[in-house]
């Protein structure tokens, strides 16, 4: 078992020993069997030394609780690291930043603590995953609308802590903006209420963002700072109808009037969906994720192993040839059928100015979906959890070898066209370089409103060699992103350090900031040390990437 | 709920009809596991991403779907179950118990 740097064997077992007093013996887990379910099942050093482990868990049922835990890691200096659904695959899963660290396991606390049907929001605890509040909206009869990630097992808190995403309407999609007030206990064992919240007797906690003073919420995302107890979500009501179209363009150049219209009618909320946008010729449906369910078109294997490459002209004619755009975008649109009809025709009527775009007839669904049609549809396009996604990796007819999982390399680019294609072609230069797949076309993350993520994704094996080496080819691709002024979104703790190390401006002044305030509220470091690259002082030393 | 059942339960248990009636309430909680833990995974249809890797690992010699399937063992699914398989990663204990997944064997594995 590995214990946190400079805690004592004694120290440990006497915290554990006051952690079972806590929340009884059933609910603290640190024989090796247990401790093993909190590894990361995505890491990226399996089997290796440097892998991040905890030495322990312990799974709380209330705030009280919580906050007794909390003191007890203070009296012995014992790091601890909260995980509401631990279902964080790709970025860290279930384990600590750091090795020997005691997981705070919240999934027991799985209250849905407030439906407000009126004003569209909900309040849960940390362990409330997306599966368990869509069932309680369902079981209340309410007609409001959850925004879902691809795995529905996640917690809209936990999701929320780490800033991810989903599909629906923006102000739902990105999942941190979306939230309205929290509780959290702060590493002196004390309760804070943020926004509204901190008033006595408010009814508007999950109403109004801010409160009065300083805005402090974002200061407790993609980092360690707090403990989350309870969060308020904002949530959708459920649209009459949903409506989608998509529009194609014939030359490669086209993406950039066509990222520029997409832009316009986005930034002016006349399509408030989703927009998938890529290559017909590797993802005909423009369906996230589809190139790796299908095989690419012979044509098209055989056009990209010329040597050099195929120029535009040559991927314009094969896409031509198959009656396809060079671009696509498919929109989505939510509102009343008459509305969002009107929406997709102004939207069409701004894209025929790009001279051969074609477009598809609408198509329209009335809400709510019946259980057939849900059964259909892309599942988290109208909010329902589900664990689909998990195609990506696994085994298929299309992939007979499947991997153990994957982790994305994200960066966030600005949303013109020719950004996208200079993205395209400087990480699909560096992939090759680097002896990995390359990136013929670009795979376009479209969560967020104003910019665009390039995605990138790395398969993870069991294997430590094939490991080592795609770690050392992540950590290029950060350094080649970040000359370009390319930043990662997010990311696992194996590159936390590293791609904070590139939000350098004025000499790390935004992280030397962190730093202040992780030794202002936590001063002995022992919430989450080392997440997002934020180290308590007396780990500091020689972990600051240059 | 499940514990209120269990208590006015174990009375029952002392007779024979009792553990039958167990058995059956066993599978029955395993059936609420699975339907809460796997089948969004394992269910029956063609965008579940486990029953369509089992489809191909055994290229149809044996039915993909794991709640239809008639040569489960409780240990092959709880070795499965803490330890992962590919994509499938393992299950804490806060999400599926000991118990829990004692339940989830036992429905997999009825007759
Ligand atoms: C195939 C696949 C597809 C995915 N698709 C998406 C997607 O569409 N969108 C997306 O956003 N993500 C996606 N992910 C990533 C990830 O699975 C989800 O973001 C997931 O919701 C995160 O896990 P969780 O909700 O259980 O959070 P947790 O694991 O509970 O939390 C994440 C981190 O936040 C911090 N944290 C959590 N709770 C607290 C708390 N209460 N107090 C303080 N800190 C806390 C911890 O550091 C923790 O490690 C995908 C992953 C995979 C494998
Ligand atoms: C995220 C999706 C996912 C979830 C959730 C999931 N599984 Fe799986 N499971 C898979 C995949 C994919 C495979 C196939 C792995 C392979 O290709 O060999 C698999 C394989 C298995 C196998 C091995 C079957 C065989 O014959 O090889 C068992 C048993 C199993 N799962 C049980 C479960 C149980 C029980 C649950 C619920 C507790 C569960 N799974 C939840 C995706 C999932």
């Amino acid at each position: 078992m590995k214990l946190p740097p400079g805690v004592s064997q004694q120290d440990f077992a006497a915290a554990v020993k006051d952690f079972r007093d806590v929340v009884g013996a059933e609910w603290v887990f640190d024989s090796e069997e247990d401790v093993n379910l909190y590894r990361d099942a995505y890491t990226p050093f399996w089997q290796e030394e440097e892998e991040l482990v905890a030495s322990a868990a312990v799974a709380p049922d209330t705030v009280e609780q919580v906050q007794e835990i909390v003191r007890i890691a203070n009296r012995r200096r014992l790091p601890i690291y909260p995980i509401s659904t631990g279902r964080n695959l790709g970025y860290g899963g279930s384990a600590p930043t750091l090795s020997g660290s005691v997981v705070l396991d919240l999934k027991r606390m799985n209250r849905v603590l407030e439906v407000d049907e009126r004003n569209a929001s909900i309040l849960v605890e940390p362990g409330v995953s997306y599966f368990e509040a869509y069932k309680h909206l369902q079981a209340a009869g309410s007609k409001l609308w959850l925004d879902v990630p691809d795995p529905g097992w996640g917690s809209l808190i936990g999701n929320a802590m780490d800033r991810g995403g989903g599909y629906t309407m923006p102000m739902y999609r990105n999942h941190f903006e979306a939230h309205c007030g929290m509780e959290v206990v702060l590493a002196n064992g004390e309760t804070m209420r943020t926004g509204m919240g901190a008033m006595p007797g408010c009814k508007s906690w999950q109403q109004y963002k801010t409160g009065f003073g300083p805005s402090v919420d974002g200061l407790f995302s993609q980092s360690n700072f707090g403990i989350c107890t309870k969060m308020g979500f904002w949530l959708m009501p459920q649209p009459e109808a949903y409506l989608s179209a998509t529009v194609s363009v014939p030359k490669y150049n086209d993406l950039i009037p066509l990222i520029d219209t997409l832009n316009f009618l986005e930034n002016s909320a006349i399509t408030n969906g989703m927009p998938f946008l890529g290559a017909p010729l590797t993802n005909p449906g423009l369906m996230p994720g589809d190139e790796v369910r299908r095989p690419p078109a012979a044509e098209l294997m055989e056009l990209l192993a010329t040597p050099g490459g195929p120029s535009d002209a040559q991927l314009e004619k094969l896409a031509r040839d198959k009656g396809m755009g060079m671009w696509a975008c498919r929109l989505q649109y939510y509102g009343p059928p008459e509305v969002i009809r009107a929406q997709w025709a102004y939207s069409r009527k701004k894209f025929e100015a790009i001279p051969g775009a074609t477009f598809s007839e609408p198509e329209l669904l009335e809400m709510p979906l019946t259980p057939e049609q849900i059964a259909k549809v892309h599942k988290v396009v109208f909010g329902v959890p589900n664990l689909d996604i998990f195609f990506i990796g696994a085994r298929s007819e299309t992939v007979p070898q499947p991997s153990d999982g994957h982790i994305w390399f994200s960066p966030i680019i600005p949303r013109t066209g020719e950004e996208v294609l200079r993205a395209q072609r400087v990480i699909n230069q560096a992939a090759v370089e680097l002896g990995l797949p390359g990136v013929p076309f670009p795979a376009v993350g479209t969560y967020w409103i104003r910019s665009f993520m390039f995605l990138y994704g790395f398969p993870i094996i069991k294997d430590v060699a094939t490991n080592k080496k795609n770690r050392e080819s992540f950590r290029k691709l950060i350094t080649i992103a970040a000359e370009n002024g390319w930043g990662e979104y997010r990311t696992a703790p194996a590159y936390q350090g590293d791609i904070m190390a590139t939000y350098s401006f004025n000499n790390h002044a935004l992280l030397r900031f962190h730093e202040t305030l992780k030794d202002a509220v936590d001063p002995n470091g022992i919430i989450s040390p080392g997440r997002y690259g934020i180290w308590p002082k007396h780990l500091r030393e020689g972990r600051r990437k240059p | 709920m499940m514990r209120i059942l269990g208590f006015a339960m174990a009375g029952l248990l002392l007779t024979g009809a009792g553990s039958a009636w167990a058995a059956g309430e066993l599978e029955a909680q395993g059936r609420e596991v699975f339907a809460h833990w796997c089948e969004p995974c394992h269910g029956d249809g063609p965008t579940f991403p486990g029953t369509t890797a089992l489809r191909a690992k055994y290229e149809g010699k044996i039915e993909p779907v794991l709640s239809k399937r008639g040569d489960l063992t409780p240990d092959f699914i709880k070795i499965n179950v803490r330890k992962g398989v590919s994509v499938m990663p393992f299950f804490r204990k806060t999400e599926i118990s000991d118990q829990d997944l004692e339940a989830l064997a036992a429905y997999l594995t009825r007759q």
